[in-house]
């Protein structure tokens, strides 16, 4: 089997609040069951296969199930149903070994509070099994990579978010696991920091490790994922590489409109241009158009508005891209 | 189980101790030598107390004292690692199970609970000398200690694990200071023969077990509960204390 990562059916249903590291509690609305208790389905059967040596982007927006699919396949949540490997080892019959298997950075730094950055990655290294020659040497490297190196000896209490969320990661790479879990890793990175984290992870994948991030910076994933998989309401709705999911965005372009008023012969006749795929109405006077043609289409578009005597209040235009992706799959913008 | 990532997260557990090493000095050692130095020797100096309660007094301090150091090493730094920070993840997804990332608190507070005690005992000593008659008996006194300690850190499991940071406070004064007043701790279980129905109320409370056990080792001349029945009795509650820390545990690490 040449997976890394698999799951099948994964389900997960909360009867509280899902932990503060699920992030927020999705999007759908909870459900009484009967015995009154506030049911949250987070996970609604995701169905995952991430090939060995790749970096596999979740996208999705908050509450969507990512951090929860993170969690099931990292032991810290136990799924309701379905199963979930890593490196061909069953995450909730056999724990130890995908433990041994996997570096896990977390959404939310959990750094040690009482330990020095050093000492941090040293004891994760110790709880792996280096030995501390390994360590050191190890955590000297990875300090030294992630520009820690001058604050090394402190304790990470004061530290910065960016430095913690460095730190975080550094963690996660220092018993050089084979499967690499980032949780939203560049939140509250500036950019320059972001860079270096996409360079690092670039890296460690060139090692042969298989890396699954998380994000809902469509910029992130097209950068940086190799494949894809497009999650909303704790469903995968799209996967693939960035290109083919592009592609498979209709016409590609999208132009999203705002006429004077609304008439639904308008619609139609716009329909009807040439490049125009797809006419959809999202509002009052908003409608939105997608083409194979961007700006070329707007004198078109114009004079038929014209023609039924309505102007064109505002119109913005989009190249393919991974938010009119998932715009076109939910309706909704993925910053929302 | 993996051994060394077991000693690993004790190695953890050590040196952040030691880092702390003065506050936790203070933080065990300060009350108990001020209680053992005003009831011990200036309310015995004094006439008020008998010159008897002087040995009588000292093994029930060292048993508050363990206890407290053992709730206190194992439950505040879960209660803390649990909540906002979640400090404790790091060490949940070391490659060894669960159970004994929990076993491994209780081994570290129940150390740090031992150490306690065995410093406790000889300070005291100092603070009260002359008068006091000790009649140890060192195999039973280390069963004691070790069972008084596993309690202490056990404990620390079951409530570190089922209460909220928010709820620290409560747990002192709705849990451990009742605890510490009917523990026998202050006076010997026979003291309450006068009062019947308390006296077989703190039955229910383990640290009462612990004063005794404690006196029937260090000082087996005053009357206690037979040592059969206290050994039996700790067992049971160390025993009880830690499936049900455990339990909880897991409900608090996996979500």
């Amino acid at each position: 089997m040449d997976s890394a990562i698999r799951t099948h059916e994964l389900r997960k249903v909360y009867h509280s609040a899902p932990p503060a590291a699920a992030g927020r509690p999705p999007a759908s609305a909870p459900k009484r069951s009967k015995d009154a208790k506030p049911q949250i389905t987070a996970l609604d059967g995701i169905d995952l296969d991430v090939a060995r040596g790749g970096i596999f982007g979740l996208l999705g927006p908050n509450g969507a199930g990512k951090s929860t699919t993170v969690g099931i396949l990292t032991t810290r949540i136990r799924p309701t149903s379905g199963t979930a490997w890593v490196g061909g080892h069953d995450v909730w019959q056999d724990q130890t070994a995908a433990k041994r298997q996997i570096g896990v950075v977390a959404q939310r730094p959990n750094l040690d509070f009482s330990l020095t950055a050093r000492e941090i990655l040293q004891f994760h290294g110790a709880y792996f099994g280096l030995n501390s020659r390994e360590r050191s040497q190890r955590a000297t490297e990875l300090l030294d990579r992630f520009k820690l190196t001058e604050r090394a000896d402190e304790l990470v209490r004061g530290f910065s978010g960016g430095m913690m969320q460095r730190v975080s990661i550094a963690r996660a790479m220092m018993h050089d696991p084979q499967v690499l879990f980032l949780d939203e890793p560049s939140v509250g990175l500036d950019p320059q920091t972001r860079l270096l984290l996409w360079e690092i992870i670039r890296e460690y994948n060139q090692k042969g490790r298989t890396i699954l991030l998380t994000t809902h910076n469509m910029e992130e994933a097209d950068a940086l994922c190799q494949r894809l998989a497009i999650i909303d309401h704790g469903r995968i709705i799209a996967s693939g590489t960035p290109q083919d999911l592009k592609a498979s965005i209709p016409g590609g372009f999208l132009l999203r409109m705002r006429f004077a008023q609304q008439l639904a012969p308008l619609l139609e006749k716009l329909g009807t241009l040439p490049g125009v795929t797809e006419v959809r109405s999202t509002g009052d006077s908003a409608v939105d158009l997608y083409a194979s043609r961007g700006g070329a289409l707007i004198p078109e578009i114009v004079s038929t508005a014209a023609s039924y005597s309505i102007d064109l209040a505002d119109v913005h235009i989009s190249e393919p891209s991974l938010e009119n992706l998932f715009l076109h799959h939910t309706g909704r913008s993925l910053r929302e | 189980m993996n051994g060394a990532a077991f000693l690993a997260l004790l190695a953890r557990d050590v040196h952040v101790a030691r880092r702390n090493a003065l506050q936790l000095l203070f933080q065990t050692f300060l009350q108990p030598l001020l209680f053992v130095f005003i009831f011990g020797r200036v309310m015995v100096g004094s006439g008020y107390m008998p010159p008897a309660y002087k040995s009588l007094l000292l093994p029930g301090i060292m048993a508050i004292t363990m206890v407290f150091t053992g709730i206190w090493a194992v439950a505040m730094p879960l209660i803390a690692e649990f909540q906002w920070t979640r400090e404790i993840e790091d060490r949940l997804l070391a490659p060894i199970e669960i159970s004994w990332v929990a076993i491994e608190k209780v081994l570290a507070g129940l150390i740090q609970a031992m150490i306690a005690g065995l410093i406790v005992l000889p300070l005291g000593q100092l603070i009260l000398r002359p008068g006091l008659e000790f009649n140890i008996s060192p195999a039973l006194f280390i069963v004691m200690v070790i069972l008084v300690a596993a309690f202490s850190a056990a404990g620390g499991l079951a409530l570190g694990c089922s209460m909220d940071q928010q709820h620290i406070g409560l747990m002192f004064s709705m849990v451990l200071t009742p605890m510490i007043f009917f523990g026998c701790t202050y006076y010997p279980w026979s003291a309450l023969d006068k009062f019947p129905i308390l006296q077989k109320i703190v039955l229910i409370n383990p640290l009462a077990y612990a004063s005794e056990g404690l006196r029937a080792s260090v000082v087996p001349q005053f009357p206690h509960i037979p040592t059969g029945y206290v050994l039996l009795a700790l067992a049971f509650f160390d025993g009880l204390l830690l499936a049900m820390g455990l339990r909880q545990f897991q409900k608090k690490a996996v979500g």
